[in-house]
């Protein structure tokens, strides 16, 4: 049986390295590989989020009735994310390599920051309180495809 | 059950919180270069020499003390999952007893002036002691497996030892009471100071911020469980220590041996890092890893050979590559993350969903200023090595380059905290006129 942690940990990383390989191809001006990168990375971020907000926030938050705590805190940096993420996408569409790179600096800090709060609290939290519905939880986020 | 939430403005403490104690910090660098200046080739006769001693507080203390504090108060939130209380105040009372503090002891020691020290001594003391039970009793709170929180406790309470044998011995220098055992607790008071509070500290903190900004693969499980708690023990170990040479002996290789894993440790997940972009973090965790290990083997060295040891200028050698190399390489690239993000991180919170763009890290601080003043900061380091074994062509180009250096890292974080104050009133204009 696979855990919330075990589910979704790697995918922060998954996410990590399309990060960085978009990141290589701005600097080096490669402009359509970066177009490309980018919107893998986008897709790759997105997907993660829906996983939580749309499957396993909700569940966690049935559980627990913590609808304020920890999962109120994550969606609002999900929502700094994808501001974000808007802002590099402009910026590749303006090839304004300054603009990405001061923009993904920023993003790097705040997805790192989340990944730990996620994976070192609310992931574990949500281990124990779906304890008895991991394999349904799970299940539904793999059909997210 | 609480969860941490570094990055929500109920737990971060107000942007001037940390950004006083990081203005502060390089002035004291910068007038510990002028008095090298000031002093010449002389200077360099002994590290003993009172004028030696209050330089060496001045970055000890001014610049490296100033920082870490200020980070750590900027951090515990997160770290420790509950923010502190009255932030703004306890930095208000922090840092001016501190700076003030320095001030005084600084002056007392250069210019040899007992009132200024036994002014000093409740100064500094109360700051000090102060902080150093906020944090220990703050982190109290945090998660058992935050291995960064409890290196960053151990440390404090290595801070409470250091500063506790330190106002012994300024009490020294102030009366001017018979003190024995002078030379050994000054021996404890700098290895318990630089290899305890600097050194753990920074290992704890690195734990957190080498993966995270260079996409690197985490430190082992292992090191963090137990490296911060050895070295802590090591450390306490060496007091009752000192008259068992076997002992004592053993005890200092363990600890060599300790710090060199970290810092090879450090060097081989930079070589495995998935960010390619080199930046200047990286060059200055990698400058401070190399002074680390050039400590190490230079000591390892005078242990093998005691002819080492006896050379002139073996123990300003070490001290340089410990405090410029080592501990200043570190804070100043840390600067160069901690100080935009704070200043984007603030903006962009006040901000809310619409107004003015706010200018992301990179505008805040670009590294083509970033970048030059590294170069001075390396070159500077490698300058004062050179004045150590060769005083006369050095010392003044070393003062000017470390000064320079100073100088410029001031300019860069004002110019970040005058970003911070424009773009603040813009939104503030622009929020009054949308309502």
């Amino acid at each position: 049986m696979t855990t919330i942690s075990e589910f979704l940990a790697p995918d922060h990383k998954r996410c990590d390295d399309l990060f960085a390989a978009t990141e290589a191809l701005v600097a080096s001006g490669d402009w359509d590989g970066a177009a490309e990168g980018f919107s893998r990375f986008q897709e790759a971020l997105q997907h993660h989020f829906a996983m939580e907000v749309e499957v396993m926030f909700p569940a966690f938050e049935a559980r627990t009735g913590m609808t304020q705590g920890p999962t109120a805190v994550m969606r609002s940096e999900h929502r700094q994310m994808s501001d974000l993420l808007n802002q590099m996408s402009g910026a590749l569409a303006r090839k304004d390599g300054d603009a990405y790179l001061g923009d993904a600096d920023t993003l790097l800090i705040i997805m790192q920051q989340h990944n730990v709060k996620e994976e070192q609290m609310l992931y574990r939290m949500a281990d124990r309180a779906l304890a008895n519905e991991l394999e349904e939880v799970v299940g539904r986020m793999r059909a997210m495809t | 059950m609480n969860v941490p939430s570094g990055i929500s403005l109920d737990q971060a403490p107000p942007i001037w919180v940390p950004l006083r104690f990081f203005i502060t910090a390089p002035l004291f660098a910068l007038t510990a270069a002028l008095l090298l200046l000031w002093a010449g080739p002389e200077l360099f006769s002994s590290r003993w020499d009172p004028a030696m001693l209050g330089i060496t507080h001045l970055l000890t203390l001014g610049f490296m003390g100033l920082v870490m504090l200020g980070a750590i108060l900027q951090m515990l939130p997160v770290v420790a999952g509950t923010p502190v209380r009255r932030p703004a105040l306890v930095a208000a009372i922090v840092h001016v007893l501190a700076t003030s503090g320095i001030i005084l002891l600084g002056s007392g020691l250069i210019l040899t002036a007992p009132l200024a020290l036994q002014i000093a001594l409740p100064t500094l003391g109360t700051a000090l002691l102060l902080f150093a039970t906020l944090v220990v009793v703050t982190l109290r709170r945090s998660l058992p497996q935050n291995m960064t929180a409890r290196a960053m406790r151990l440390a404090a309470l290595m801070l409470a030892a250091t500063v506790l044998l330190g106002l012994t011995l300024l009490s020294n220098h102030a009366f001017g009471w018979w003190l024995q055992a002078r030379e050994r607790l000054a021996d404890l008071h700098l290895t318990w100071g630089l290899l305890g509070w600097v050194g753990l500290l920074i290992a704890g903190v690195a734990y957190q911020v080498v993966p995270m900004f260079q996409l690197t693969p985490a430190y082992p499980a292992r090191l963090t469980r137990w490296l911060a708690p050895v070295l802590f023990i090591l450390l306490l170990a060496l007091a009752p220590a000192r008259h068992l040479p076997v002992l004592w002996s053993t005890l200092k290789i363990l600890l060599a041996a300790g710090f060199a894993v970290f810092a090879l440790t450090t060097l081989w997940l930079q070589t495995k890092r998935r960010r390619k972009q080199p930046d200047v973090f990286m060059y200055f965790w990698r400058c401070s890893m190399l002074s680390l290990l050039s400590a190490i083997t230079l000591w390892l060295a005078a242990q093998i050979a005691p002819a080492i040891g006896g050379m002139r200028g073996y123990g300003m050698l070490l001290g340089v590559l410990m405090i410029v190399g080592f501990a200043m390489s570190i804070m100043n690239g840390m600067l160069y993350k901690i100080v935009p993000f704070l200043v984007w991180f603030h903006l962009q919170s006040r901000r809310g969903a619409t107004g003015p763009a706010v200018p992301n890290v990179r505008e805040i601080m670009p590294e083509s200023r970033t970048r030059r003043q590294m170069w001075l900061h390396f070159a500077a380091l490698a300058a004062l090595l050179a004045a150590i074994v060769f005083p006369s062509p050095f010392v003044y180009p070393s003062a000017l380059l470390f000064g320079a250096s100073n100088l410029w890292l001031w300019l860069n974080i004002v110019a970040a905290s005058r970003t911070y104050s424009r773009v603040d009133a813009l939104l503030g204009k622009a929020s009054t006129s949308a309502g």
